[in-house]
């Protein structure tokens, strides 16, 4: 009996052992190589054209470093749904792919705390440096230390419907400040009883930007959240007011980028719409009917504007910590996302302002007549983009490791209070205001 | 070995042994580990020991008690509607009313919505109830001389959108389980009332309801939890945690949000505390008001 006690107890401590040691496996594990002495890479994005993007990318790698190919394994995931399952992943620092694709208003969340669960790519980034938008590296780091890689600037444009605006009697290009834009779009609605502008509720763009324009932020200087600082309450009471006159309106699916939306731009119901140059993308993939009809402009400025625009939206692409081929991974990725030849492809293949300035000066790539986005517009995206060139702007507040909260409630109640169910900016604001204070612990 | 096998003391917890496990790890340490994540702030690789803030957070905050509100306006709605509705559904199918045959379909279809996934479903309940006006509902609203409805940013008309997923969901199994309930009760009781003169519906009133009572309080019990954890539903009704104003939020989608979607996890422990702490107030109370946990009469 004792001996078959002992001899149980053995079996029942040995299974615990391997139980807490497979469970313990967050260690790193040395890089593996193929048989064929490649290394597989695994990657996670949100985004189907960002998958073959990535791809691409690979090949071209590939044949510049024969003897050290990767074999990229790109996972596509709903947008939402990557993003949870990482933020359960980092927390367990089990199953985590390789590289990672996090939207930037996720970002903040994977670089919370003391020790960031993600590789510092500040020496990978070295060599492009000199060439890449500063305020897209900046978007994507935290105390000096880079954690991500952008994919494009997201400068804001305006995507004029010319053909409509004729029709009324409107010109696009004396469009400049947010008074042209208001007062053209009242005209407009006065005319043809349609939309011009868009104010969304499910996306935070637009008011970011004039809050940037106007030289505010989201955020007091301690990092406390302020959300109903004057330029943030003048802001919305902007955009409320262009709501009342008829300039802007809401949209089916409440925002420009969604399935609902995408219809009722096509067949006209709105003529301006202000949003980030990637979204050129959506315009050639889901518009044909507008093909040839619409112009891309600068996006409006308030008057003295302290920046003329800023970077909306964004992916910023991550190797995680744990990783066994981070060294590889890295290396990969600066040369996916920052290099010359990747940032033509970026023009190429997806249609966004790429971050190396570099190609935006290079009139073989922008002005190449076969690209499917310069045979859409009217106008060139570079020659608009070189207007603003100099006034790219970093907001910080995008940054900010509680901007995920702040945008989540503007999306859910704040927007819709304001736009929809009427609230005055102020009171909304105030509302906010508290409800984030509490939310925030602050 | 075989002395310990065979060993009438021994023997019964042996037999337990793999509930107290599976209890054991999937339920009662990840609960405690919640009581402790809940007094923390947790970060990657640091949890910082910091009282009841997270509650004190918790009570103040204004989307949590919306999101309550929510879940058991959500709860009570659903036992309103699934309740009576089934429960008149198995009376007809147990009566001598219509064929047999028509009865076994009508009772296989009404379960098939049970075994389809809620994603699925969710996304056509979002098309049925889209705010364009050639959507199904807004077609039928136009039908009725109303409409269109912008269904899904409307409180109420979202609301009607849940309980439709619910109900057409729901109906089949709660049907069932009254109709097992119903199928045990014996004829005897029926004949002797009909030969003293009771109705149909006295005969409904009084055998039958007294009878299947532990079935109800059964079903009610899982309904009152099932209504309070809904998440899936609203999460894919909206596509995602995030509906206008939040009508659409659950205690668990808040759950969700503040733990996986802002990855503070303490905070959402100590939602999840809570959540526990309201269900077991209600479902305890409840089941001691009816008598469950007394002890059999002789």
């Amino acid at each position: 009996m004792t001996r078959l006690r002992t001899r149980v107890s053995t079996v029942v401590a040995a299974l615990a052992v391997t139980a807490l040691t497979a469970c313990g496996g967050s260690q790193q594990e040395a890089p593996a190589k193929n048989a064929d002495g490649s290394t597989t890479l695994d990657m996670w994005t949100f985004a189907d054209v960002h998958a073959t993007y990535y791809e691409e990318m690979a090949e071209r790698w590939n044949e510049a470093n024969p003897d050290n190919e990767i074999k990229l394994e790109v996972t596509v995931y709903p947008y939402d749904d990557m993003h949870n399952k990482l933020q359960l992943a980092v927390n367990s620092g089990e199953g985590l792919p390789d590289v990672v694709d996090i939207e930037v208003n996720k970002f903040a969340n994977f670089v919370k705390g003391e020790n960031p669960p993600l590789v510092d790519l500040t020496e990978a980034a070295a060599p492009y440096q000199d060439d890449v938008v500063q305020a897209r590296l900046d978007l994507y780091s935290k105390d000096g230390k880079v954690y991500g890689f952008p994919t494009h600037v997201g400068a804001f444009t305006t995507f004029y419907n010319t053909e409509a605006l004729e029709g009324a009697g409107i010109d696009y290009t004396t469009i400049k400040t947010w008074d042209d834009f208001k007062e053209a779009g009242v005209r407009y609605n006065e005319e043809t009883g349609k939309a011009f502008g868009v104010a969304s509720t499910s996306v935070m763009f637009l008011e970011p930007l004039i809050t940037a324009q106007l030289g505010g932020k989201f955020f007091d200087a301690d990092g406390n959240v302020q959300v109903n600082s004057p330029e943030v309450v003048e802001t919305l009471a902007l955009m409320k007011d262009m709501q009342d006159a008829g300039a802007i309106s809401t949209i089916p699916g409440g925002s420009p980028d969604s399935e609902e939306a995408y219809g009722a731009i096509n067949d006209g119901d709105y003529a301006a719409i202000v949003y980030p140059a990637w979204y050129t993308s959506r315009f050639v993939d889901y518009m044909p009917d507008l093909a040839g009809k619409v112009a891309i402009a600068p996006a409006p400025v308030t008057d003295d504007a302290v920046v003329q625009t800023i970077g909306g939206g964004g992916t910023g692409a991550s190797v995680p910590a744990v990783s066994p081929n981070k060294d590889l991974a890295a290396e990969w990725l600066a040369f996916a996302k920052l290099s010359p030849e990747a940032n033509v492809a970026v023009w190429q293949v997806l249609g966004f302002d790429p971050v190396n300035m570099a190609v935006w000066e290079d009139e073989d790539v922008t002005k190449d007549p076969e690209n499917k986005f310069n045979e859409y517009f009217q106008t060139n995206l570079f020659d608009v983009l070189g207007e603003v060139k100099d006034g790219i702007g970093h907001f910080e507040s995008f940054s900010d490791p509680n901007w995920p909260t702040v945008d989540d409630t503007f999306r859910t109640v704040t927007l819709n209070e304001i736009y929809e169910n009427g609230t005055s900016a102020q009171d909304a604001l105030d509302q906010t205001q508290a409800d984030l204070q509490n939310q925030l612990g602050q | 070995m075989k002395q310990l096998l065979y060993s009438k003391r021994l023997a019964p917890y042996l037999f337990i042994l793999p509930f107290l496990v599976t209890l054991a790890v999937f339920w009662i340490v990840p609960l405690g580990r919640s009581f402790v994540m809940s007094t923390q702030e947790v970060l990657y690789g640091q949890a910082t020991f910091i009282g009841l803030d997270n509650y004190e957070r918790l009570w103040r905050d204004r989307i949590f008690w919306q999101a309550l509100y929510n879940s058991l306006r959500y709860t009570v709605l659903t036992l309103v509607l699934l309740i009576p509705i089934p429960l008149v559904l198995a009376a007809l199918i147990n009566s001598n009313i219509g064929s047999t045959r028509i009865k076994t379909f009508f009772k296989a279809s009404m379960f098939v919505p049970a075994l389809t996934s809620v994603v699925v479903a969710g996304i056509v309940f979002r098309l049925i109830f889209a705010e364009s006006d050639v959507a199904i509902m807004n077609q039928v609203a136009d039908f009725l001389g109303f409409g269109p409805v912008r269904w899904l940013r409307g409180d109420a008309t979202g609301l009607v959108a849940l309980l439709a997923i619910a109900l057409w969901r729901w109906t089949g199994v709660n049907t069932m389980y009254f109709l097992a309930g119903m199928q045990a009760i014996p004829t005897e009781y029926y004949e002797a009332a009909s030969i003293d003169g009771a109705s149909k519906v006295r005969q409904f009133i009084h055998i039958t309801i007294p009878n299947i009572r532990p079935t109800i309080v059964y079903v009610v019990t899982i309904s009152v939890y099932g209504g309070l954890s809904m998440f899936l539903e609203s999460f894919m009704l909206y596509a995602g945690n995030n509906s206008p104003n939040n009508q659409g939020l659950t205690v668990v989608g808040y759950l969700y949000r503040k733990g996986i979607e802002e990855n503070d996890l303490g905070f959402a422990s100590a939602v999840g505390v809570v959540l526990l702490a309201v269900i077991m107030a209600i479902n305890i109370s409840y089941l001691v008001a009816s008598g469950t946990f007394k002890k059999e009469a002789a």
